[in-house]
């Protein structure tokens, strides 16, 4: 090695530099969040997914905006109204902007049924910005005005974009409702587990040996369990006279106590490949603290790996509370949640009368594909520099 | 191999002794003691039990004693007389209510496992060896489906469907007649004319996902050089993607057996309470919502015993398929 | 007679990625003599594997074939004993019908790079052995058994009749190279393809495997194609030797030629990249690897291919027109414009 010096340096011609000018100069000095972008920008149902995902959160943040009614008032000439027909053709052929017809009670004189028609006039156009019911938007501010609805007249008449339930109430004001239950209870629960999974998964991983065959081993316990009776019996100690407030949390603590072995999987494996690799090595030989390695070198490199996993795990809480709280083992009315709602479904005569019930149900479902996709773009997005 | 097994099935033990631990802590949360008002709900029905009963029964379960000593008796009775407690609510032996619930469940499970394996293997195959075609984009939504709408919600739209348009109702695994008729060969094949739905809905919940894995499994297997090997040696290429690259890539299905198990098992228990089915589930829920202690616990633990087996019949089908396994073992 | 057994002419084979198309083979020629073995050298990702995959119609997608002819001149033997060749169009013919199917494995067999990886890791190596003699011959279980014992015994195996039901990870990295060719041989092929058949074994056991080679091939008269970025391989085990660069032949000559009087700057700077015993110190330091690394296959310079990278290249001249394949003097081609027929 005595004559290192006398190496000669690489030769950068002109001719080679051209070649690397040529050659996607963009993807070798963009920094990884752009690539992650970019790779993340491939997948067209993660950014329709985004999208709805948005909009979603949007309706439980601002569900009393959003939503025409009260969710709870009962409304006794509208029970178990259908889906109203939004038109823009009147009965003679004139176009107008989207207006709807008044809802008809008919009842059949044999059976006493009850069906709904509509009357051909007058018609009530659907306007945006109109006033309703008092509330406070984000607690703060109290008003009246609501995203859309038809003006309040005399007469009482409704707008029901997924019909009403057995009481006369708006499923579609309930659904909004249940969104800032059903969506923050899953975004709450994953970061509850989030934080208990990194630090058992962190000191599994990171420090290996006795540590991670006790952890390894209560996670496979607690996954031996299957996972519906569990939650069933830890809600069931939950006592009926909490508060909704205290129910919610009580349900996020229990979802969690089995979710966070999830993530302490990620975490683990995550922490596994990295122990081994040479910029940690590097960190350690210059003298860094463990902590500084931890947090400054290894965190920030699957941080990605992290909020993928996050995302694929926030779907499972959703559809578990959904669950729980359908069986009566959740929440409870009067908390308003899509599990809550779709107690209405359990009884078969209403679900034959109207099956619009389930709307709550279909709500679930394209949430769950929702983070379901976003995650899976995430997750190919997570490692930039695979190719 | 015989000495794995054995090791394994030792392992099990402590596994289900802390399964009955955790079943009886978590029973035990709910305040109040279930023999006073099962008295309670006794004496307000007219029937005048004698003090030596409740005195003979306080003693069996060791109730107002330590909630260890309680523990140990309930145990006790478990492995020395199979007697899992007491059912207040059904005021019958647990086990007398048990088992047919518990068989059940298990045959639903198994059903809709081999139903899912079916399905989710073939089609799995052919969407990672036609990558990128259309029938695999189609089988990625599909299977995006299946994994967004949960078991109880196919159940709910599939008997508003049967109730409307056919008139049906599909709940229930037996007819009116076969209900609490003891077991026979009709009453088998009622069985069957019922079961295959609820099978085929907690399938369709799971199959998703195992077609996923399937896919993602052999498309790691598929480039590997000895299926190249295997391709340059003449084999057709059906053959040699079912002799190599399936094998190996089947091997960590079977060793998730007791996972997806327990995962069947959630699924079963919700939608069978949404279908009213005689399986664990419907249940399990009433003793809940009744605080019936001993009833819950026992399917908790049983439950749990389930996966517990599920685990161990996977690990020894692995180290049969797989040589490398038997030969650690 | 007829001595040739493998033509390739002017063989293109493109992949078609989302990133553009990867031109790894564009116009290769090439001509194997009964018996001979043939050398293809080059750096990583020049083209050799997918010409070797090419011969043996196992392209993986999105590969394709795209321009060029293969033809395999197969010996069959005659009614009255007496032998004929028959020319059989391998670029023709479908590559997963029965006929390509009975000719790969058997006139043709493959030796790949990684013995670890190219065995079944659940299967026996007597079940992946007599799956390809069953496959080939009309035997019964027992003889193909007896025929894998037979091959492995052939291939230096100790104990064959125990070790032919030992699964692959049993087996030390040599022995399972020596059951892969105790693979390629079970059915007697005209022609082995060695894709770097050594490359993952240690030097000793590199040795062994190659002597192994040239033995088995002076006992069963078959050609070699060997593949390797080796040239002391090369050395020791050919007879003729092609050199690719970026997909495309750029010099073949015999091999002593080749070392002894190279022609294209590529092959010359190959060379100087060997070290060798009883260099001298000033010689030493010019052992410099070729400056410079093998451009991206979706964007080949124009012109030469090498002009990036070449110490003779002439402005004007190599990045402007791409060179003509030419015969130099008698069975001595090259890619060059320093040269004329």
């Amino acid at each position: 090695m005595a004559d290192l010096d006398q190496v000669k340096p690489l030769d950068t011609s002109p001719d080679i530099e051209e070649e690397i000018q040529s050659g996607g100069e963009k993807v070798y000095v963009a920094p990884p969040w752009k690539l992650m972008w970019w790779r993340y920008r491939k997948h067209k149902m993660a950014l329709i997914s985004t999208v709805v995902l948005i909009l979603f959160y949007f309706v439980a943040l601002f569900c009393e905006f959003v939503a025409p009614y009260d969710p709870d008032q009962a409304a006794n000439q509208f029970k178990q109204v259908p889906p109203t027909a939004i038109h823009i053709r009147d009965t003679e052929g004139n176009f107008h902007m989207p207006f709807v017809y008044q809802h008809k009670r008919v009842q059949d004189p044999q059976t006493l049924q009850i069906t709904y028609t509509e009357e051909p006039s007058p018609r009530y156009p659907i306007e945006f910005f109109v006033h309703g019911f008092q509330y406070k938007l984000l607690g703060l501010w109290q008003t009246d005005i609501h995203l859309f609805g038809i003006p309040q007249g005399k007469d009482q008449q409704g707008l029901f974009l997924l019909g009403t339930d057995r009481l006369g109430r708006d499923m579609f004001a309930r659904v909004s409702y249940g969104a800032r239950l059903s969506l923050t209870l899953g975004l709450v629960g994953v970061f509850l587990s989030l934080a208990i999974g990194v630090v058992l998964g962190g000191i599994s991983g990171y420090y290996g040996g006795r540590w991670d065959i006790v952890i390894q081993r209560v996670i496979e316990f607690i996954r031996t369990i299957p996972q519906i009776p569990l939650w069933m019996t830890l809600s069931a100690a939950l006592p009926a006279t909490l508060s909704v407030e205290e129910t919610y949390f009580g349900i996020t603590v229990i979802l969690s106590l089995v979710a966070w072995t999830w993530m302490a999987r990620v975490v683990r494996g995550r922490f596994l490949a990295m122990r081994e690799e040479d910029f940690v090595l590097a960190a350690r030989l210059n003298g860094s603290s463990e902590m500084r390695i931890i947090l400054r070198h290894m965190l920030p490199s699957f941080l990605s790996y992290i909020i993928a996993a996050l995302t694929l795990n926030i779907p499972n809480m959703i559809l578990a509370e959904t669950g729980l709280s359908f069986i009566g083992l959740g929440l409870r009315p009067p908390a308003i949640s899509w599990g809550v709602l779709l107690q209405e479904a359990m009884n078969l005569r209403s679900l034959a009368l109207s099956p619009w019930v389930l709307a709550p149900g279909f709500a679930v479902v394209i949430s769950v594909l929702a983070f379901n996709f976003v995650g899976d773009g995430l997750r190919d997005a997570a490692d930039p520099y695979a190719r | 191999m015989l000495a794995y097994i054995v090791r394994r099935i030792l392992i099990m033990i402590p596994t289900l002794f802390l399964i009955s631990v955790i079943s009886f802590a978590l029973i035990q949360l709910p305040p109040g003691d279930y023999l006073t008002s099962y008295v309670a709900q006794l004496r307000s029905m007219g029937d005048n039990i004698q003090q030596e009963a409740i005195d003979a029964m306080r003693d069996r379960y060791g109730l107002g004693q330590p909630v260890y000593v309680q523990y140990f008796k309930w145990i006790e009775g478990i492995v020395t007389r199979g007697d899992w407690g007491q059912s207040m609510e059904w005021q019958k032996p647990v086990s007398e209510l048990i088992w047919e619930r518990m068989g059940l469940t298990v045959v639903l499970a198994v059903f809709s496992l081999l139903v899912s394996w079916l399905i989710a293997i073939p089609v799995g195959v052919y969407s990672a060896t036609h990558q990128y075609s259309m029938p695999d984009y189609a089988m990625s939504i599909l299977s995006f489906v299946g994994v967004g709408v949960p078991a109880f919600l196919w159940a709910l739209i599939i008997m508003y469907f049967a109730q409307t348009q056919l008139g049906m109702n599909v709940g229930g695994l037996f007819s009116q007649q076969y209900l609490e008729a003891p077991w026979t060969w009709d009453r088998v094949v009622d069985l069957l004319k019922h079961i295959w739905i609820p099978g085929l809905i907690v399938a369709i919940e799971n199959t998703a996902g195992e077609i996923r894995t399937t896919r993602a499994n052999l498309l790691d297997e598929i480039n590997k050089p000895y299926v190249e090997l295997a391709r340059a040696k003449g084999l057709t290429e059906n053959r040699l993607i079912w002799k190599y690259p399936v094998r190996v890539a089947m091997n960590p299905f079977f060793s998730t057996v007791g996972w997806s198990l327990a995962n069947r098992i959630s699924s079963i228990t919700l939608m069978s309470v949404v279908l009213s089915l005689q399986t664990t589930g419907p249940m399990q829920l009433r003793a809940l919502l009744s605080q019936d202690m001993y009833l819950a616990g026992s399917f908790l633990v049983l439950l749990s015993t389930l996966t517990v087996v599920g685990t161990l019949i996977s690990d020894i089908l692995l180290a049969w398929v797989d040589p490398r396994i038997r030969m650690e073992a | 007679m007829d001595n040739t057994l493998l033509e390739v002419k002017n063989l293109k084979t493109y992949f078609f990625l989302d990133e553009g198309t990867a031109r790894a083979v564009d116009g290769v020629d090439f001509e194997i003599k009964r018996g001979q073995t043939l050398g293809i050298v080059g750096e990583s990702g020049c083209g050799k594997s997918v010409t070797a995959r090419s011969v043996l119609r196992i392209v993986p997608k999105p590969g394709r074939i795209v321009e060029g002819e293969i033809t395999l001149h197969r010996l069959v033997a005659k009614q009255d004993g007496s032998k004929m060749t028959d020319l059989i169009r391998l670029t023709e013919v479908d590559p997963m019908g029965s006929l390509m199917r009975g000719l790969r494995g058997s006139e043709m067999a493959l030796v790949p790079q990684e013995p670890m990886a190219s065995l079944s890791p659940v299967h026996t190596i007597g079940d992946q052995i007599g799956e390809a003699i069953r496959l080939h011959q009309k035997v019964s279980k027992a003889e193909a058994r007896a025929k894998t014992i037979q091959m492995l015994e052939l291939v230096g195996f100790p104990r064959p009749k125990q070790r032919v039901d030992a699964y692959p990870y049993q087996l030390s990295g040599g022995l399972r190279q020596r059951a892969v060719i105790a693979m390629a041989l079970s059915c007697h092929p005209s022609l082995l393809i060695a894709d770097e058949p050594t490359t993952a074994l240690d030097v000793t056991t590199e040795a062994q495997i190659l002597k192994l080679m040239r033995s088995l091939q002076q006992e069963l008269g078959m050609a070699i194609m060997y593949i390797t970025h080796n040239l002391g391989v090369v050395a020791q085990m050919t007879e003729r030797v092609i050199v690719m660069y970026m997909g495309k032949v750029v010099e073949e000559a015999n091999v002593d030629t080749i070392f002894h009087n190279p022609l294209h700057p590529y092959t010359s700077a190959l060379l100087r990249s060997i070290p060798r015993l009883g260099m001298k110190a000033r010689e030493r330091q010019r052992l410099a690897s070729i400056r410079g690394t093998v451009p991206d296959p979706y964007a080949i310079p124009k012109g030469c291919s090498f002009h990036p990278r070449c110490d003779k290249k002439i402005r004007g001249v190599c990045d402007q027109q791409e060179p003509t394949y030419i015969e130099v003097e008698p069975g001595h081609k090259a890619r060059c414009v320093l040269y004329k027929q």
